[in-house]
């Protein structure tokens, strides 16, 4: 029996095909008629046959009421699309065997994406199956709590079925979509449960409650998601991943679906990814400033952080957000949408208007929370994902042979001996391991640049600026120095708090200085280095791998072109509360078996500094 | 019938089965993109109604639809228009003051006006479509206060279950409305979404979803909604200031169509409502009240309001709270082991513009 259209639980039955329908036509008793031999052979035989015939027609079935084909071929398309991605969807449980949730593959090599509240249940490494019956090792790899997403690795195969990453922003009201996962934990031969239901809104948001999750520019559905589901698939009639299930309001009938649930838009997935792969457990972010509803439902800036890059940019009370990252702004709840999909030091631009007066600005996203608040690991929300409850109606379900019972699960999380060195244990990350394999993947493009081994001494580079000045760098442990034309002299001396030296340029010889040390000594000579995640450069550019260095209180973010691996400029900030030093490359030069910056522009702020083309360079092994 | 077909399609079956298939997949693809852009069509006649409420349970918020392009607007009758001020938010985010332009509680009707021009809206007068179980059916509504400002409210998609009439209970008595009503599939037992609209798949009104109530027979949240046929009459009749309370007042002024009576205008002091189900003892009765001159006493326990079951002090006011001047009230109450009824004359209480 094919499951009804209406019916919003819908198992993985089989639909009969179409094939049964046109059986009415064919073989109905009342159209034999009668052929002129018939008649001829004798009426005895004639009247037997009317006599079957009509005793036919009384016992016979009444004839099928034909279904309107568009209806049978939706539902074929219905079941071809979910056949296909249901081989994506992975069931995820705990080493303990009790509790779980669901996940969807997105790589063929194995990364699958979930909810923090599923994985940070499960632990380091954790049991998934898939539709093929077979339970597969995953090793997590990063986590946002804020957000409630984490990414994990499935282990074992690098032809894992993957999903399809869809565009949550062309997601609209009325659309159908599909949830699937293993909600009540009902799947133990790891065949996902199937909901369909409609999109009921779209860029919702819903308030913390209580932890730190926050659900920000969500896809509400009426597809039953229910406990179990969490971290499973949302997808559009088209198959696409469009969602990550993950919450539900629940009111008086305790935590069951009731008509309401809400989906992570995949696009605000997409922005954290590049931080997921590598192993962070990311933050979001504010933008320094608060804001409040006006009387003409206008955005107003209530209060901005003088710390903050928006201030800086000129950000000031009062002012009206006009849009954020490109959306129209016409209510809070709209601007905490856009601010909740940013990983905290993402660049987006921000329009407002002050006095009639539009002005478009670049802020730099800070993080939301304070480090001591999501560096210890973050503890889920008070209730984690259930235990399979036994029905009053239904029979004990039968225990998957791979759970072991919660009382003789082990204390130490295991770690599966062939799998165990995928995991890496450092505070602040949830997944060492895949912070250095994308660290060593990033600076691969520091090789371009050539050997600088041998160049640890004074280094003296020489040119001119795009305004005809000539100029001369120096760095060196005497001092850090730079003329400039006539009349500009600059120097940043040794054994002193860096400086915002040339000033207005937010410190571009200590900038310089932590290029040198970057060449010749490597990430090594940093106090610390990791990679950050993967954000377009300035707000608008091309898509950079983003690295991170400490040197004291000097941090560097190293920008490399995703595509080609090459650095295209970094970042110098010498405090908090400064505009950074930007250096931007336009090309690297040769320079006697090295490569250096050939053309380059200096900037900070809104301000550029000059742009400098060098034409010679001197650098001492000591 | 063959002289019916045309000439090419007799001669080019393939042609025939082409059309045919043209006309299915057009079929298909038009049906599922009319689903959005009837959503687009009819959500902005959905309004966010927010007002009294947000303490003990009871929730402030709830949803409505415009009936005419200057403001009309029809929803529950809740708690929620208790207040002072009943906030409607529209589609694009304005807010507006609403004035209560009055109500039916025999069909929880309510009818809000906001001064205002040009909105989208319902229109009464079309005939509703034909409906029966298994038509398709969309419902509109703020449930669960999801939506805020401009952002549009919550559709979800069910199909008519049953055509029944309703036996249902808040708490354990008996709502007023005993109607016909649609039983739907789609979860609109909620919070918020009372006062909301149930259209068909092409956009048509059916009619306006139901309160949080409790089938009394079996003990679960009904998804019921009040057919718009049942609600056109009472609608119009508040809209055009026929409606008159029953028993007619003498009063003219139809402004506020109700009047609402507290336990005090019977000379009735209750123990303080404090728990969830405060059981309705009386406290001390006022001097030369009518309930002195009816003889009730303090420690009596208040067990009927005109034959209806109070079990709590919170469903005896809100009794009392719908009551017209008019016939008397009959209380039975409880006193020792005796069951003692008495009837108390209906004072006439002033408006609320005196």
């Amino acid at each position: 029996m094919c499951a009804s259209q209406r019916s919003h639980q819908l198992e993985r039955t089989e639909c009969h095909p179409v094939e049964h329908m046109d059986h009415r036509a064919a073989n109905h008793p009342l159209t034999l008629t009668l052929s002129p031999e018939d008649e001829g052979e004798g009426t005895g035989f004639g009247r037997w046959l009317i006599v079957i015939s009509l005793l036919f027609a009384v016992l016979a079935p009444p004839p099928v009421r034909a279904v309107d084909p568009a209806v049978l071929q939706a539902e074929r398309e219905r079941v071809e699309v979910v056949q296909r991605v249901a081989a994506s969807v992975v069931a995820i449980f705990s080493n303990s065997g009790d509790g779980g949730g669901s996940g969807v593959l997105i790589s063929s090599d194995g990364y699958a994406l979930s909810n923090f509240h599923v994985t940070s249940s499960a632990g380091e490494f954790m049991k998934c199956g898939l539709n093929d019956g077979k339970l597969y090792d995953a090793v997590i790899v990063g986590i946002d709590p804020t957000g409630d997403v984490a990414l994990i690795k499935l282990l074992g195969r690098d032809d894992f079925p993957a999903a399809t990453l869809g565009d949550s922003d062309q997601v609209r009201v009325g659309e159908w979509v599909y949830a699937m996962g293993n909600p009540f934990l009902l799947a133990t031969d790891f065949q996902p449960t199937l909901t369909a239901g409609i999109v009921s809104g779209v860029h919702r948001y819903q308030y913390p409650a209580g932890t730190i999750l926050e659900y920000a520019d969500c896809i509400q559905t009426d597809a039953s998601i229910n406990p179990g589901n969490s971290g499973g698939p949302l997808f559009n009639a088209r198959g696409e991943l469009v969602g990550i299930n993950g919450r539900g309001s629940f009111e008086k009938r305790g935590r069951v679906f009731v008509g309401a649930g809400y989906a992570i838009s995949i696009n605000q997935i997409k922005h954290f990814l590049g931080a997921l792969r590598s192993g962070r457990i990311v933050d979001h972010a504010t933008l320094g400033a608060l804001v409040r509803t006006g009387y003409d439902r206008a955005v107003i800036v209530d209060r901005v952080l003088e710390e903050s890059s928006a201030y800086r940019r000129g950000l000031r009370e009062g002012d009206v957000v006009v849009s954020f990252a490109g959306r129209p702004i016409g209510s809070v709840n709209q601007f905490k949408n856009v601010l909740g999909i940013y990983p905290d030091g993402w660049k987006v631009p921000l329009v407002y208007r002050r006095e009639g007066k539009r002005n478009e600005i670049v802020v730099e996203l800070r993080p939301l929370h304070r480090a001591s608040e999501l560096l210890e690991k973050p503890k889920p929300p008070q209730r984690p994902e259930p235990r399979p409850r036994p029905k009053p109606d239904a029979p004990e379900k039968p225990k998957n042979p791979d759970e072991l019972p919660a009382d003789l699960a082990p204390q130490k999380p295991e770690r599966p001996e062939q799998w165990k060195h995928l995991y890496e244990e450092r505070a602040g990350f949830a997944n060492y391991h895949f912070n250095r394999m994308e660290q060593a993947r990033v600076l691969k493009g520091l090789a371009e640049f050539g050997d600088y081994a041998d160049a640890k001494g004074r280094w003296r580079f020489t040119g001119e600026t795009a305004d005809a000045k000539p100029f001369v760098f120096t760095l060196s442990d005497k001092g850090l120095g730079l003329t400039l034309g006539k009349n500009g002299y600059y120097f940043q001396p040794p054994d002193v708090d860096p400086l915002d030296e040339p000033a207005g340029t937010g410190g571009l010889l200590s900038a310089l200085d932590q290029l040198k040390r970057l060449l010749t000594d490597g990430p090594e000579a940093f106090s610390a280095c990791y990679y950050v995640g993967s954000e377009p450069l300035d707000g608008r550019g091309p898509l950079v791998d983003v690295l991170f260095t400490q040197q004291g209180t000097v941090q560097t973010q190293w920008f490399f072109d995703r595509q080609s691996g090459r650095m295209l400029g970094f970042d110098t900030a010498l405090a908090g509360d400064m505009d950074p030093a930007e250096v931007r490359i336009q090309e690297l030069d040769d320079f006697s078996g090295r490569r250096f910056l050939g053309r380059w522009t200096a900037r900070s702020g809104d301000k550029e500094f000059a742009t400098f083309h060098t034409t010679a360079i001197e650098m001492l092994t000591q | 019938m063959r002289s019916k077909e045309s000439r090419s399609t007799r001669r080019f079956p393939r042609l025939r089965i082409g059309l045919v298939c043209a006309l299915l997949l057009l079929g298909t693809s038009a049906s599922a993109q009319s689903t959005v852009e009837t959503i687009e069509d009819v959500a902005p006649r959905i309004v966010k109604i927010f007002g009294a409420g947000g303490r003990k349970g009871l929730h402030a918020y709830g949803s409505g639809f415009l009936v005419s392009p200057e403001g009309h607007i029809a929803t529950v009758w809740s708690h929620i228009l208790d207040g002072e001020t009943v906030s409607v938010i529209l589609h694009d985010g304005r807010r507006f003051d609403a004035r209560i332009l009055g109500a039916d509680p025999q069909f929880d009707l309510a009818v809000l006006k906001i001064d205002a021009e040009n909105l989208p809206h319902f229109d009464l007068q079309q005939p509703p479509p034909s409906v029966g179980v298994g038509t398709r059916v969309l419902a509109f509504s703020n449930v669960f206060k999801v939506a805020t400002g401009d952002e549009p409210v919550t559709v979800m998609h069910g199909v008519i279950a049953a055509q029944t009439n309703l036996s249902a209970r808040r708490g354990v008595f008996e709502a007023p409305y005993t109607g016909p009503v649609y039983i739907v599939d789609a979860v609109t037992n909620n919070s918020g979404a009372a006062g909301g609209a149930l259209t068909t798949r092409d956009g048509k009104l059916l009619g306006m979803l139901g309160k949080e109530l409790r089938n009394s027979a079996t003990d679960t949240w009904l998804n019921y909604v009040v057919p718009i046929q049942q609600l056109r009459t009472p609608l119009e009749d508040i809209r055009e200031g026929r409606y008159t309370p029953r028993p007619s007042t003498d009063d003219a002024d139809a402004t506020i169509a109700m009047r609402r009576y507290v336990p005090e205008d019977f000379g009735l002091v209750l123990i303080p409502d404090v728990v969830q189900r405060t059981p309705v003892y009386i406290d001390r009765v006022l001097p030369g009240s009518a309930a002195e001159k009816a003889g009730l006493r303090s420690d009596d326990l208040v067990l009927f309001v005109d034959d209806q079951l109070a079990p709590s002090s919170r469903v005896f006011r809100e009794e009392l709270a719908k009551r017209e001047a008019g016939r008397p009230l009959k209380l039975v109450v409880r006193r020792d082991d005796r069951l003692i009824t008495v009837d108390l004359p209906v004072p006439r209480k002033a408006s609320e513009n005196e």
